[in-house]
Order: C-alpha cells, then sequence, then structure tokens
C-alpha cells in the first residue's frame, strides 16, 4: 500500500505532509505528558517499532488459500503502546523502509504515514478496537475487535490511496475502476491481518496480560474523542483544500505540458535570456543548414524545426551529463590515488 | 527465508556505503536532505507528458554517484524493485488517453504513452535520489540533520531505536524462520496455529529486551537527552545547497535541450 513518489503531485505530497506532521506533533505531546509517568517507553517504543519491521518479512501461511501475508503491525502498536505511541513509532518504520528499501519514497513519506498510520491509530483504534475491548476482554472481543479494527482501517487508508492517486492526476486510472480494484483486495488484507493481531494479542491475554492492561499507556481519563474528531475534519478540510486547488488549476497546467512536448510556444517572447542566447547563438550556431526559421514556412515545418532541435538538444544533453560522468570520475579516482599515495 | 536475509543486507550495504569519506559524505547532512528533498520535488513537479526537458535532471544522479564513489548496480536493482508498482498503476495511461501527441515525420506517439515513460523516468530519478541520500549519509547523520531542523528530539530517539534494534531483532527472526522452515520444509510460511505463539513468544522477548535496554542506558547515565554532537554548515555546504537549487530551478522552468537544439540548428 505505499505509496511512490513518482505517483503524487507536489501539492498532494505536501498537503499529506502538513497533516501527518500536524498528527505527529499533536502525539509528540501526548506522549512526552505519559513519559512523566513512564519514562521506560521510550527504549520500548523503539524496540517494538523493530519488532514490527522484522515481523514484517516473516510469512504467515493462509489457511485455504495456499498464499502468504504478513503483518501491518499499525494495530498491533496501537493496542500495546497507546494510539500516540503507536502512531509516532509507525512513522519511524515507514521512514526507514522509505529510506533504506525504497518503499515509498520521502515525499510520500507523508501519504504512507497518514494512510497506514492515522487511519489505525486514530480512528480503528480508538473508535472499533477500544470501543469493543471496552466490553470485557476476552478471546472473542479481542478477535472481533481486531479483525473489524484492522479491516476499517485498512479500507480508509486503501481509499485514501485512491483519493491521493486521483487528484495527483498522475494516471489516466478511473476513480471509480481504481477504487474497485483497491478495496476488495484491502479487505482481504485487512481481515488477515486482523486476524494475525488478534492471535498474537490473545496469546500475550494468555502468557502475560499485564503487557495489554498497563502496556498501553492510553489513559481512560486523557481520552477523548474530541481531539481526533478534530484532527479528522482538519484532514479533510486540507484534502478538499487540495483537491479544489488541483481541479482549477489542471486544465491549464495540463494544456501547458503539452504545448511543452509539441514545442509551440516554446521559443517565443523576448526575455533577456531569450536575447543573450539568440546573440550567443549568431555566435556559435555550428548546423546553420537546419534552420527551419524562416518568414514562409508552414505550421508544419515549424513543428519539425523544433522537433529536430529538441532532438539534437536531447541528445547533447545526455552527451554532456555523460561527460561530466566522466570528469568527476576522474576527479575521484585521482582523488583516491592521492590519498592513497599519501 | 530470503526475504529477511535480503533486507538485512541491504541495511548493511547502506550502512557500509555512509561511512565513506568522500565530497559528498563529508558535507553537511541537513543541507544533502534539503537537496534531495528539492530534487524530488522538482522532478515530481515535471508536466505530466514532459520527457525531454527533464533530461538534464540525470546529471545530479550521475554526479553523487561518481563523487560519492557510490556502486551504481546496488542501488539501481532496488530502483527496480518498485518499478513493477508503477508499471501496473500507470499502464491505464496509454490504454486510456489515445490522444495524438507528437508527429515527426511517420511516427505518431500517444499522449499516454508520453506520460506513461514520463512516469517510468520520474519514479526511477527520485526513488535513485532516495537512495543516493542514504548511501552517502548515515542515520545518526541524519538523525542530526533532523535535530537541527527541530523535530522533536522523542521522534528521534524513537527512529534512532528502532533502526539499531532492526539490525539486532532481524538477525534473530532471520535465525527463527530458518529454524521454522528447516522443520517444515516445503511450506510457503508460518502455520496459522502458531500464529500466535510465534509472533507473541517473540514479542514478549523483545519486550524485555526492552527493559534490560532502559536499564542499560539509566547505568550510562541516560537521562532523557540524546547526545548527537554538533552540526556546523560550512561555507561549502551552502554553496553546495545554492548550486543545487539554481540548477534545479534553471532546468524546471526552461526547456533546457530544446534551448541548447535551438542554439545548435540556429532555429532560435
Amino acid at each position: 500500500m505505499h505509496m511512490a513518489d513518482a505517483l503524487i503531485s507536489a501539492a498532494t505530497g505536501g498537503a499529506m505532509w502538513a497533516a501527518s506532521a500536524g498528527a505527529a506533533s499533536y502525539s509528540v505531546k501526548r506522549v512526552q505528558t505519559e513519559l512523566v509517568e513512564n519514562e521506560k517507553k521510550i527504549p520500548l517504543m523503539g524496540v517494538m517499532g523493530a519488532f514490527v519491521f522484522a515481523s514484517q518479512m516473516i510469512n504467515f501461511t493462509i489457511p485455504g488459500t495456499g498464499s502468504s501475508g504478513h503483518i501491518g503491525g499499525g494495530l498491533l502498536l496501537a493496542a500495546l503502546l497507546g494510539p500516540h505511541a503507536g502512531f509516532l513509532t509507525l512513522i519511524s518504520i515507514l521512514a526507514i523502509q522509505a529510506l533504506f528499501f525504497a518503499d515509498g519514497g520521502l515525499l510520500a513519506l507523508g501519504c504512507n504515514i497518514f494512510n497506514m498510520g492515522f487511519f489505525t491509530c486514530f480512528v480503528a483504534y480508538p473508535l472499533i478496537y477500544k470501543k469493543i475491548i471496552q466490553k470485557g476482554m476476552s478471546k472473542k472481543t479481542i478477535l472481533i475487535g481486531s479483525v473489524l479494527a484492522a479491516a476499517a482501517g485498512l479500507q480508509l487508508g486503501s481509499f485514501a490511496v485512491v483519493l491521493e492517486t486521483f487528484f495527483s492526476g498522475k494516471t489516466e486510472l478511473p476513480f471509480g475502476t481504481f477504487l474497485i480494484l483497491m478495496q476488495p483486495i484491502h479487505l482481504a488484507i485487512g481481515i488477515i491481518e486482523g486476524l494475525l493481531t488478534a492471535a498474537v494479542l490473545t496469546f500475550l491475554w494468555n502468557a502475560r496480560p499485564e503487557l495489554l492492561e498497563n502496556g498501553s499507556m492510553d489513559k481512560k481519563k486523557n481520552h477523548s474523542n474530541k481531539k481526533i474528531t478534530v484532527l479528522i475534519l482538519c484532514s479533510a478540510l486540507v484534502i478538499g483544500g487540495v483537491a479544489s486547488w488541483y481541479a482549477s488549476g489542471s486544465p491549464d497546467g495540463l494544456e501547458w505540458s503539452i504545448g511543452k512536448i509539441v514545442g509551440i510556444d516554446e521559443v517565443d517572447g523576448s526575455s533577456m535570456i531569450h536575447e543573450f542566447f539568440q546573440n550567443v547563438q549568431e555566435k556559435i550556431s555550428f548546423l546553420p543548414d537546419y534552420n527551419f526559421q524562416s518568414d514562409s514556412e508552414t505550421n508544419a515545418t515549424e513543428k519539425l524545426g523544433t522537433s529536430v532541435s529538441g532532438i539534437l538538444g536531447s541528445i547533447f544533453t545526455l552527451i554532456f551529463a555523460a561527460f561530466i560522468g566522466m570528469i568527476s570520475k576522474k576527479y575521484r579516482k585521482i582523488n583516491k590515488n592521492i590519498k592513497e599515495n599519501n | 527465508m530470503t526475504k529477511i536475509t535480503k533486507s538485512m543486507y541491504g541495511i548493511r550495504y547502506f550502512d557500509e556505503t555512509a561511512q565513506k569519506n568522500t565530497v559528498i559524505h563529508r558535507l553537511n547532512p541537513s543541507v544533502k536532505l534539503l537537496v534531495s528533498l528539492f530534487y524530488i520535488l522538482t522532478v515530481v513537479s515535471f508536466g505530466k507528458y514532459e520527457i525531454m526537458s527533464m533530461i538534464p535532471m540525470t546529471i545530479y544522479p550521475v554526479l553523487v554517484f561518481n563523487l560519492g564513489d557510490i556502486e551504481f548496480l546496488p542501488v539501481f536493482k532496488r530502483t527496480i524493485l518498485v518499478l513493477p508498482v508503477i508499471l501496473l498503476l500507470g499502464i491505464s495511461n496509454p490504454i486510456l488517453d489515445k490522444e495524438t501527441a507528437v508527429i515527426f515525420g511517420h511516427v505518431v506517439v500517444s499522449r499516454g504513452l508520453l506520460s506513461y515513460i514520463s512516469l517510468i523516468i520520474k519514479s526511477t530519478l527520485s526513488v535513485i535520489c532516495g537512495m543516493l541520500l542514504i548511501a552517502t549519509t548515515s542515520v545518526d547523520d541524519l538523525a542530526k540533520a533532523l535535530g537541527s531542523m527541530h523535530v522533536p528530539k522523542i521522534f528521534i530517539m524513537i527512529f534512532l531505536l528502532t533502526y539499531r534494534y532492526t539490525y539486532v531483532l532481524i538477525e534473530e527472526f532471520s535465525n527463527i524462520s530458518t529454524s521454522y522452515s528447516l522443520r517444515a520444509p516445503g511450506q510457503k510460511g508460518i502455520n496459522h496455529k502458531l500464529w500466535g505463539t510465534l509472533l507473541g513468544q517473540l514479542l514478549m522477548r523483545t519486550y524485555d529486551r526492552a527493559q534490560s535496554i532502559y536499564s542499560a542506558m539509566c547505568l550510562r547515565g541516560y537521562r532523557g537527552e540524546y547526545y548527537k554532537g554538533e552540526n556546523i554548515i560550512h561555507h561549502k555546504d551552502y554553496a553546495y545547497l545554492i548550486l543545487w537549487i539554481v540548477f534545479l530551478v534553471l532546468v524546471r522552468f526552461n526547456n533546457v535541450p530544446l534551448i541548447i537544439g535551438s542554439i545548435m540548428t540556429g532555429a532560435f
């Protein structure tokens, strides 16, 4: 479910970064107050993060299907550490995945934090899992709570992926088709995730019940759904804002980029840069025969002219890049030799 | 289990590469992080159908690969791993967007194909840029950079601890899954009857480990502060940052290959 950098626009990426940063700074504040009571939590969060990360690489056979799945960990972290600490821990896991494994890039990190962390820790956990567990912890409530919460969290997450992809406008995937593709797959993944989480939580509840009761530091007295609702509202506003911004700006941007490809309005205007290049080209132009720019030319030749220029320019730029590569490699080697000789 | 061993080697590889001592490695981590972010933003902001004007963007990875003494293949392999998702999601572009975009001689290319190629290039460039950041900057340095950008200390601590213990735990988990697969040959993964027991046991051990880590930290003088050293920005760092930003802005707002081509053909 990791979004990649190339699939999102700068505006969507930025908006989701802002939304995630908001949720993160709120979580940091909450965790800081919890830490006064229990400062052992910092190493616990770090090690739990590593635990989820490592256990994601263990495959679990899914009965009756012949395929295998792995744990996502958001709900497990929220259940053991509380939603705020769980959210922060999940961010560090996602950051490490983005940095070392290119699972979602740096720009898309904001989206991924929101899709996978926010919905699980701040929506599914408090509104579903916690509500069900409050009725009394048993094997049954853990199972129902985990499966429902994990499935709901993933449904919201995958819906957000569809929305973000749609608003970014990088692919032609129709909103409806993508939605129909994404939601059922993630329902299945969510149920498996819920079953795995329930299996672990039930085991812990039998073996070390204090981890589930005391381990979760999400104290009832501090718990308020109001703040979460405000957070959701804010993020909805941000997403809505991005949508309307994109809707109004998109056609122009599109036409503009097509214009660039075809190269029609590419080299007009009389800016200083233009004049400068005009002077330069008069002096260094070494392929004057390819000059298609005359008063009597037709549109087609004009296009052909810019195409030739474009192709030649592209080849030249590539050669230039390779040249820079060669020089920098030489520089590196010389530097290395000097160091070795010393 | 190949997946777990592979990721272990992956982390180790980048960790070792980040310890090198080259011009790029010596640069201030904050500057490298900023340049990487700005680069990715620039790549992503290119128009949907642009290919030609993105060519100069290759200069950045070419320079960092060479000056940073980074091997190309290991980084490129990771880039390839991400591609299937892009290829799959982007395939709708050539299928649904069939309007003619370029007519050059007898060659007709659909707009969808252009945007598909553009998407693949963008993905490759942005992933390579991210990988180059971690190949030239150690995680401790990155934490330093985050600290100087006023990211809360608690978060940096969690990030660093997660990273460090990922090493330890991956090794342990790898042993466990190897021993499981040796006793259960031919199985694709862990049987559903053991889901809770296996992960639960691991989790309990992890939990206890966190307690002893905390005690060890306290014995070594931990008082809620993490020592991270100074983050000094030199003149060369400023120069590096400014030069790349100027380059990226120029490339973004001018179709450099077309301008060069126009100068060469005199079609200005």
